[in-house]
């Protein structure tokens, strides 16, 4: 049975794809930096200490997350991802999206043309129920319908 | 757009692009970012921003574009700005050729770079440090004054020791802020933005060492606003330099280890003078630190070499950048130390981080800069985390007494003695 919940739109969009989850902050730098810096096909996440994300293809993926941490640079990188064009397809947050990510996928609408979904405030609950690789359906309003 | 803020006829011209497509976009991104922050406004900056982006890494091509897209369009900040330090100093931080192979792509925009910087408003040559309020650089707030930085270890400097305020800014929100000339209202900038959340009791039989005591803090209360109470028995009231070079180091810490933006303390930062526990919120939380909690903060460090027992090869002292007191602070315990075993020459080499203007200031003194060279040790302007992503120097031993070096790369931490004593015996 499919289960929905609805949160704030930063950056809103129609998709469906899979679920990637992390259920503590993602370190922009650290997930991304190695792919961007090799130009490569995929971002494959890098960051080590990151045991739910670490090795996995987060390109054109769903990020579900609490927040990103890390280096103020942050921000670019994504962007840099998004200019590339191996940026993940949205990020949803359970929690209030963080300055990092929120210059990150602003950057990427404004400067690079490319739209990373953006929903924020979905709730604990929501982080709680989603799991890597489940389907997910995102509406332009902030509604997620995991199914 | 525009959606919950008020804007001024002036900058609804600029979102509607009446002033060029560029100005617009920049204007759309401040908007946005503030928009997701619940900003009702713009305000407008008192002083010069400071960029986190001084390093020209290619994979940041989007960036090297808007800069170009800037300059065609002849748009710069309104005021001469300061950016974090650069990446290479070969004349004092020597490299193999292999390495420097790696750097040449690693940094192969940096002078194309540099170029856009300037074209964009950068101060001058030597406007490259992480420590820009420091006297000898000059680019330094008054309390209450509103800014938009991005550097943490400068945003958590500005708000709590000058009691200026600023967001955790992402690198390039910061520049399209001081291109505005304003920045949303939220956060930081708000009274209530800087309230505390935690109190923090330190309750150790010593000073504790900044960077562990950062390190503790930002682990628990991660990005939230503590109250520290306890170090005034230990550093005395007020602020004085010895003080605020504590407070540089601490801070930096507390924002690589967690994302501390904000911090207060009590009888010494100029806020807690003021306004005292009626900074913190009803309901905050409490973090005890004492001795044992220090210990198992230090061991819990983990040590990101291959071979544990590795002599070390390099070591840095100066992340963030040191003061002109630290400076002479290092270069009199060097001295001291290599005196009393009765020895010329450090063991390890040494290198001692600083801002470019510090750096000529402290040449100025011939004969304290001259004692100090010839120990061995060199004084550089880079920053040595981009140094150490490098992965042929992040394969090597290095150690340093900097918890956010510790926290982004392989290099191993010791305590200020400890790492006295290393580089002396070069062990």
């Amino acid at each position: 049975m499919s289960k929905i919940f609805k949160g704030r739109v930063v950056l809103g969009g129609n998709f469906k794809g899979e679920a990637v989850v992390t259920h503590k902050g993602l370190n922009i730098l650290a997930s991304f930096q190695k792919s961007a810096l090799k130009k490569s096909k995929r971002v494959i996440c890098a960051d080590q200490n990151n045991e739910e994300l670490y090795g996995r293809d987060l390109t054109d993926k769903i990020i579900c997350l609490p927040t990103t941490i890390g280096s103020t640079t942050g921000g670019m990188v994504l962007e840099a991802v998004a200019r590339l064009g191996i940026a993940p397809a949205a990020m949803l947050f359970s929690g209030h999206i963080d300055s990092l990510a929120a210059a990150g996928v602003i950057l990427s609408d404004v400067w690079v043309n490319k739209r990373i979904i953006t929903i924020d405030q979905l709730g604990d609950e929501f982080l709680n129920t989603v799991k890597t690789g489940d389907v997910i359906e995102i509406k332009e309003d902030g509604t997620i319908i995991i199914e | 757009m525009g959606n919950g803020m008020f804007l001024t006829e002036e900058e609804k011209k600029i979102l509607d692009g009446e002033f060029g497509e560029t100005l617009q976009k920049v204007m759309k991104t401040v908007v946005l970012y503030g928009q997701t922050f619940g900003a009702k406004r713009l305000v407008k900056l008192d002083g010069p921003v400071h960029l986190v982006t001084s390093f020209g890494i290619p994979m940041l091509t989007p960036v090297f574009e808007m800069m170009e897209e800037l300059i065609k369009s002849n748009i710069k900040a309104r005021e001469p700005f300061t950016v974090d330090p650069r990446p290479l100093d070969y004349r004092n931080v020597p490299v193999s050729i292999a390495k420097k192979l790696i750097f040449k792509v690693m940094y192969g925009k940096q002078k194309e770079y540099e170029v856009q910087l300037k074209a964009v408003g950068l101060k001058d040559d030597n406007a490259f440090t992480c420590a820009c309020y420091l006297p000898e650089v000059g680019n330094i707030p008054k309390k209450g004054d509103i800014l938009a930085w991005a550097e943490s270890s400068a945003v958590v400097y500005a708000n709590s020791v000058i009691g200026a305020r600023t967001n955790r800014n992402s690198g390039i929100i910061e520049l399209m802020s001081g291109i505005l000339g304003k920045t949303p209202e939220f956060g930081f900038i708000t009274d209530e933005g800087r309230k505390a959340t935690w109190l923090v009791e330190v309750k150790t039989s010593n000073l504790p060492n900044p960077q562990v005591l950062g390190s503790a803090i930002g682990m628990k209360v991660v990005e939230d606003v503590p109250y520290i109470i306890g170090l005034d028995k230990f550093l005395g009231l007020g602020l004085s330099d010895d003080t605020k070079d504590y407070l540089k180091d601490m801070g930096a810490a507390s924002a690589s280890n967690g994302a501390v933006g904000l911090y207060h303390v009590e009888n010494i930062t100029p806020e807690a003078v003021e306004m005292g526990r009626n900074l913190l919120v009803d309901g905050y939380k409490s973090y005890i630190i004492d001795d044992e909690e220090i210990k198992r903060v230090i061991n819990s460090y983990p040590v990101m070499w291959k071979n544990i027992n590795a002599k070390p090869k390099l070591c840095f002292i100066g992340c963030p950048h040191l003061s002109i007191n630290q400076l002479y602070f290092w270069t009199e315990r060097i001295i001291k130390a290599l005196e009393n075993i009765g020895q010329k020459k450090l063991k390890i080499t040494t290198i001692l981080c600083a801002p470019p203007d510090v750096i000529d200031a402290f040449k100025r003194d011939e004969k304290t800069y001259n004692k100090l060279i010839q120990t061995g040790a060199k004084i550089t302007y880079i920053c040595p985390l981009m140094y150490m992503n490098n992965p042929l120097c992040a394969n090597e031993a290095v150690i340093t007494n900097s918890n956010k070096l510790r926290t982004y790369s392989t290099a191993r931490f010791y305590l200020d003695d400890e790492i006295l004593e290393r580089i002396v015996r070069g062990y």
